[in-house]
């Protein structure tokens, strides 16, 4: 159980207001000069040794991704926040702009100067009305108060934020697609490699992170990388916000440390599942991306990227999605197939093709117009598309089927209405 | 040099090529669809998915660069199921209507699937329906057919220029359209028919007119522009289906125009087919014995000194020579190929030849454009000083001076008239600077700039500027660019005579001011005939009843250049040889062996007998014409120095309509629809 001292975000629940003298006093900014000066290989070596993993979804270690950055600067080196939360489920990202500014803001500093990053892209999702405005105000502040720009906390490094909006398309959350969108083309992924590390924003250097990561940085370093690793499980450190939703009585985002059971997720922070933990049905732990899971694993799975890849599903941005017994499990999925249609970019052929053979083969099976052999083949078209893609959108339109048919083969089979003649 | 092993066969490759090139050194096909040669790599189709030891995930080989030690497998099961579910993904929303599709037999998605994909489908669900969009009159869609390989997208950024193609929408719902569903609107747009692999791009003019089995393939030369690309002409039953490219990485790469693509239903209309003579303002036929008596009545009574030959802009160098030939036995002196009267310095090959040569282009670091719109004279050209100007490392500097359409890359314009050239060399524009750093500049004189009275002096003056200029040694890129196929042919082999060029005398003036009793036109359409006297006896031999066939008072047909095998010379002095496609319509002779005949009739002796005599009169009189598909490489003569330049001239190309430049443009339908269509609006 994370202790109250080690709580990271404070104002996760907005008890105090996002800006500037309010974040101060919670701890923010304080001594960000210092951090400076240990330098950058300093940095990332302690962030290394925290053994922070990316909270994206894929879960690879930040210090590692900072270290593949040119050692030597020879263009520009940009980094990118990855703002444009869009994995159904999963609604962090927003609460730590909306509520905790000037820790991204922070980190931005501190990780641009990680990788000898003089500019910093935010690319946030263009939905986000408030958090757009609250960000905006807050990056004003920080520039007018010198934490920011030309001489960046008196450290004599020069750096830019820049707000970017998003237009609404979930693939513009995978990294390549961002930075295409950011240079004003289509946001397609592109091929890797070349990874952004070498080719990325404008053919230049590039770190794509992802909000909270970067808003745990000033933390970690200000507090130290043993603090941080003693959160947690071992590979699995620290703390993380988990957004919990669906049939729960308090939904809700919460602070936990990873590895925490998802019964106690479930049963102290959100309410229990509505009807009792006996009425749970399913969990889909990491956003709609990932195989849910069904109750007999949710009694003792701990949430944590290890112990849930072990399960055969995984941590992903830890948007957690319950689902109780009186949910159409079918339908459910089938709704997720037809997000997945809707957002693929059309690109490559396996995503392009097969996911609207999914969503169509799952709006038959909704309807039980089909025969047991069809659950074959629908597994055989997501395993088809899974690994052929050029980005993970792909697999994470195949994953959700795939869960489904390896927990919940024998309640699909039940729906189906024509009788298989042999 | 990376070693690699495929299919567990070592081999050492370059750095920087990809999987797939690889694998073609060594002879193992890798199917493909969105892959190609001369495009970037997209990387989308997924059809090339190869096994590469250390990832779990198939990888696409296209897009991966080659490293020391990669293990790769090409025919595991592991690499033949990925296949077998990319086609199957393919085909789920393909309509498979084989049989009423034009591409069918030579399709890319047919071929793989034959060998790659399922026998059967097990998509049963509704197939996606796309509607068909309207991109003008040369490209038909079917966009329901369309695999979204993005080739045609590629090919429009990359090479052609075309900005109007793109990709909308996403996921399933992606169309590839023309965002406004606006025509596309370029002189090579009719490659993306070759390069769509499947049949959602076909040729308009094409549609349902024959199958690739049934088609007899000649390989030959273009004649529409002076590039001279080379390409595949395909007939059934003695009729041209279609025109095709064919690689030639020195002119063409692997595109052709649209007028060179489109314009052959103009061999077919409006030929001259038998020999016609004008009385009282009518046409009417002749026999050929009737023909050699008139033709023997007017050599003899003419006077020499006002008899005059043009010979036209698309002429062979074997009807040149068999023409300059007879005309010399008959003691006839007076003629000349430039219809235009352009300026040129006789016997100095140097002053209208393209020096750089095509391919040369891709090492300059300068292009200044004089009176010369590469665009509409040369877009096969224009295509690699496009792409030179994108892979150029820093901003490729190129200058205009004179009015040209609008050009597919940046250019910095000097002046409208040739003040330009003088301003660059007193340092009064900011593209001097440019040019006094150029190493490897190109400087193209277009014939715009060299038909006008200040043509000399415009000439002289840009040498005088190209001299000035810091210019490595060996580089010769003062430039003049041909626009016509057979100029460059008829000004080696020296049709025209020495007495008028040496004089500098006005011909043209000459023919329109009476002075010519009798003037005899080989297929030469482009004088003013308004002018023309109606006391002036012309004789026009030709293919086409065109311009000159409607003023003549006799008319002799000949065979048109897909009808003969001919040597041309393209812009850059290479000879080529065309292929005989088809048979002389309604028999109709050949040139050499007309002037052979009529010699025999008037009483004269030519010095040859066939084809092949005639060739090697040629090749011995005239060594250059020999070196088929060669090139000497000419350096630059001593210049004269131009006094006073005060020219203002404004410099404009010589074509105003791409489409239409010569008799079989001029007659094909489908360059009028086009230059209706294209024409109009700009």
């Amino acid at each position: 159980m994370l202790k109250k001292k080690d709580i990271i975000f404070e104002n996760l629940y907005r008890k105090f207001s996002p800006y500037l003298s309010a974040a101060k006093e919670r701890g923010d900014w304080k001594n960000t000069a210092k951090l400076i000066k240990q330098g950058s290989n300093k940095i990332v070596e302690i962030i290394k040794e925290s053994g922070l993993r990316g909270r994206g979804g894929a879960g690879f270690s930040t210090g590692m991704k900072w270290s593949f950055m040119p050692k030597k600067k020879s263009r520009e080196h940009y980094l990118v926040i990855n703002a444009d939360e869009g994995e159904p489920g999963t609604c962090k990202d927003r609460d730590i702009i909306r509520n905790e500014p000037h820790k991204l803001i922070e980190g931005c500093l501190l990780s641009g100067y990680a990788i000898q990053s003089n500019t910093c892209y935010i690319y946030i999702r263009g939905e986000f009305g408030e958090e757009i405005e609250i960000l905006n105000k807050a990056i004003e502040e920080a520039y007018k108060h010198g934490l920011i720009g030309l001489n960046a906390c008196g450290t004599g490094w020069r750096f830019d934020i820049h707000l970017h909006l998003g237009a609404g398309a979930y693939i513009c959350g995978e990294e390549t697609a961002l930075i295409e969108s950011i240079e004003g083309k289509k946001g397609q992924p592109r091929l890797k490699p070349p990874f952004p590390a070498n080719v990325g924003l404008f053919g230049c250097p590039t770190t794509v992170n992802n909000v909270e990561t970067i808003a745990v940085i000033p933390t970690i370093l200000r507090r130290g990388a043993s603090w941080f690793s003693s959160l947690g499980k071992p590979n699995n450190t620290g703390s993380k916000i988990f957004c919990i939703s669906g049939h729960v009585n308090r939904p809700c985002n919460v602070e936990e440390e990873l590895g925490v059971p998802l019964k106690t997720l479930i049963q102290k922070y959100a309410g229990d599942v509505i009807g009792g933990w006996d009425n749970l049905l399913a969990v889909i732990p990491g956003g709609s991306s990932v195989p849910l899971l069904p109750k007999e694993i949710c009694e003792s799975i701990s949430m944590d990227f290890d112990s849930l890849k072990e399960a055969g599903s995984g941590l992903g941005t830890a948007g957690v999605i319950v689902m109780n017994k009186q949910t159409d499990i079918v339908s459910a999925i089938r709704r997720l197939s037809e997000f997945y249609k809707h957002e693929s970019c059309g690109q490559c052929t396996p995503c392009r093709e097969g996911t609207g053979w999914l969503m169509r083969m799952m709006k038959k099976i909704e309807l039980g117009d089909f025969i047991p052999e069809d659950l074959e083949m629908l597994e055989n078209v997501t395993k088809q598309i899974e690994g052929h893609t050029i980005c993970a959108l792909g697999d994470a339109a195949a994953w959700p089927i795939q869960g489904l048919l390896r927990h919940f083969k024998n309640e699909v089979l039940l729906r189906s209405k024509k009788h298989y003649v042999a | 040099m990376p070693k690699i092993e495929i299919d567990g066969k070592t081999i050492q490759v370059d750095s920087g090529i990809n999987i797939l090139q690889a694998c073609e050194l060594i002879g193992i096909e890798i199917p493909r669809f969105c892959y190609h040669e001369k495009l970037s790599i997209a990387g989308n189709c997924r059809m090339c998915l190869v096994e590469m030891e250390g990832s779990n995930k198939p990888v696409a080989s296209c897009a991966m660069p080659v490293a020391d030690g990669m293990k790769i497998k090409t025919k595991s099961e592991f690499v033949k199921k990925a296949r077998n579910g990319v086609m199957e993904f393919l085909l789920i929303n393909h309509p498979l209507d084989c049989p009423v599709c034009d591409q069918g037999g030579e399709c890319d998605l047919q071929d793989q699937a034959m060998a790659y994909g399922n026998g059967i489908s097990r998509y049963f669900e509704k197939k996606r329906a796309v509607k068909d969009k309207y991109i003008g009159p040369l490209i038909k869609t079917h966009m329901t057919r369309c695999i979204h390989c993005t080739r045609c997208v590629r090919f429009g950024e990359e090479i052609g220029g075309i900005e109007q193609l793109g990709a909308t929408g996403r996921g399933e719902d992606t169309e590839i359209t023309t965002f406004l569903e606006k025509s596309i609107c370029s002189e090579l747009s009719g490659n993306v028919i070759d390069l769509c692999p499947v049949g959602a791009l076909t040729s308009k003019p094409y549609s349902y007119i024959a199958r690739p089995w049934e088609l007899k393939k000649i390989d030959s030369i273009d004649v529409m522009d002076a590039v001279g690309s080379n390409i595949r002409v395909d007939t059934k039953a003695d009729k041209i289906m279609r025109i095709l490219p064919r690689i030639n990485e020195s002119i063409n790469e692997e595109w052709i125009s649209d007028k060179t693509r489109f314009a052959y239903d103009g061999l077919s209309s409006q030929r001259i087919d038998k020999p016609f003579v004008k009385n009282n303002g009518r046409f009417n036929e002749l026999s050929y014995s009737e023909l050699f008596l008139i033709l023997k009545e007017k050599f003899s009574n003419v006077k020499k000194s006002k008899f005059f030959a043009l010979i036209g802009n698309t002429v062979d160098c074997e009807t040149i020579f068999s023409f300059k030939h007879f005309l010399m036995k008959n003691g006839l002196y007076n003629f000349d190929c430039r219809q235009d009267n352009s300026f040129f310095i006789p016997k100095d090959r140097s002053s209208y030849v393209f020096n750089s040569t095509i391919s040369g282009i891709d090492e300059t670091d300068l292009c200044l454009l004089i009176g010369c719109d590469p665009k509409v004279e040369a877009p096969i050209l224009n295509a690699r000083i496009r792409k030179r100007f994108l892979n150029y490392e820093s901003q490729y500097p190129v200058g205009k001076i004179g009015l040209t359409s609008k050009l597919n890359y940046e250019s910095i314009q000097i002046s409208n008239d040739s003040s330009g050239i003088e301003m660059l060399l007193s340092n009064e524009h900011k593209f001097s600077s440019y040019l006094r750093k150029a190493k490897k500049p190109i400087f193209i004189i277009g014939q715009g700039a060299l038909c006008n009275k200040n043509a000399e002096k415009i000439f002289y003056k840009a040498r005088e500027l190209y001299d000035s200029l810091n210019i490595e040694e060996n580089w010769n890129g003062f430039n003049i660019l041909q626009t016509f196929s057979g100029r460059t042919g008829a000004l080696d082999l020296e049709f025209y005579s020495n007495e008028n060029v040496n004089k500098n005398t006005d011909f043209l003036e000459n023919i329109y001011n009476g002075s010519i009793n009798l003037l005899y036109l080989f297929a030469a359409d482009e004088i003013d005939f308004s002018k023309v006297p109606s006391t002036t006896f012309v004789i026009y031999q030709g293919h086409h009843g065109d311009a000159g066939a409607n003023r003549a008072d006799l008319i002799i047909p000949t065979t048109c250049f897909t009808e003969k095998q001919g040597i041309y010379i393209n812009v850059e002095g290479r000879p080529q040889i065309s292929a005989q496609i088809k048979s002389p319509i309604s028999n109709v002779m050949h040139s050499w062996d007309f002037f052979l005949e009529l010699s025999k009739y008037i009483g004269s002796k030519l010095d040859y007998k066939n084809l092949s005599e005639l060739r090697e009169l040629m090749f011995s009189k005239y060594p250059v014409v020999k070196n088929i598909n060669k090139i000497k490489k000419n350096k630059l003569q001593k210049t004269k120095f131009v006094r006073t330049f005060n020219a203002n001239e404004i410099l404009k190309s010589n074509i105003s309509n791409f489409y239409m430049t010569d008799v079989v443009s001029k007659n094909s339908k489908t360059m009028a629809e086009c230059s209706k269509m294209f024409l109009a609006k700009s």
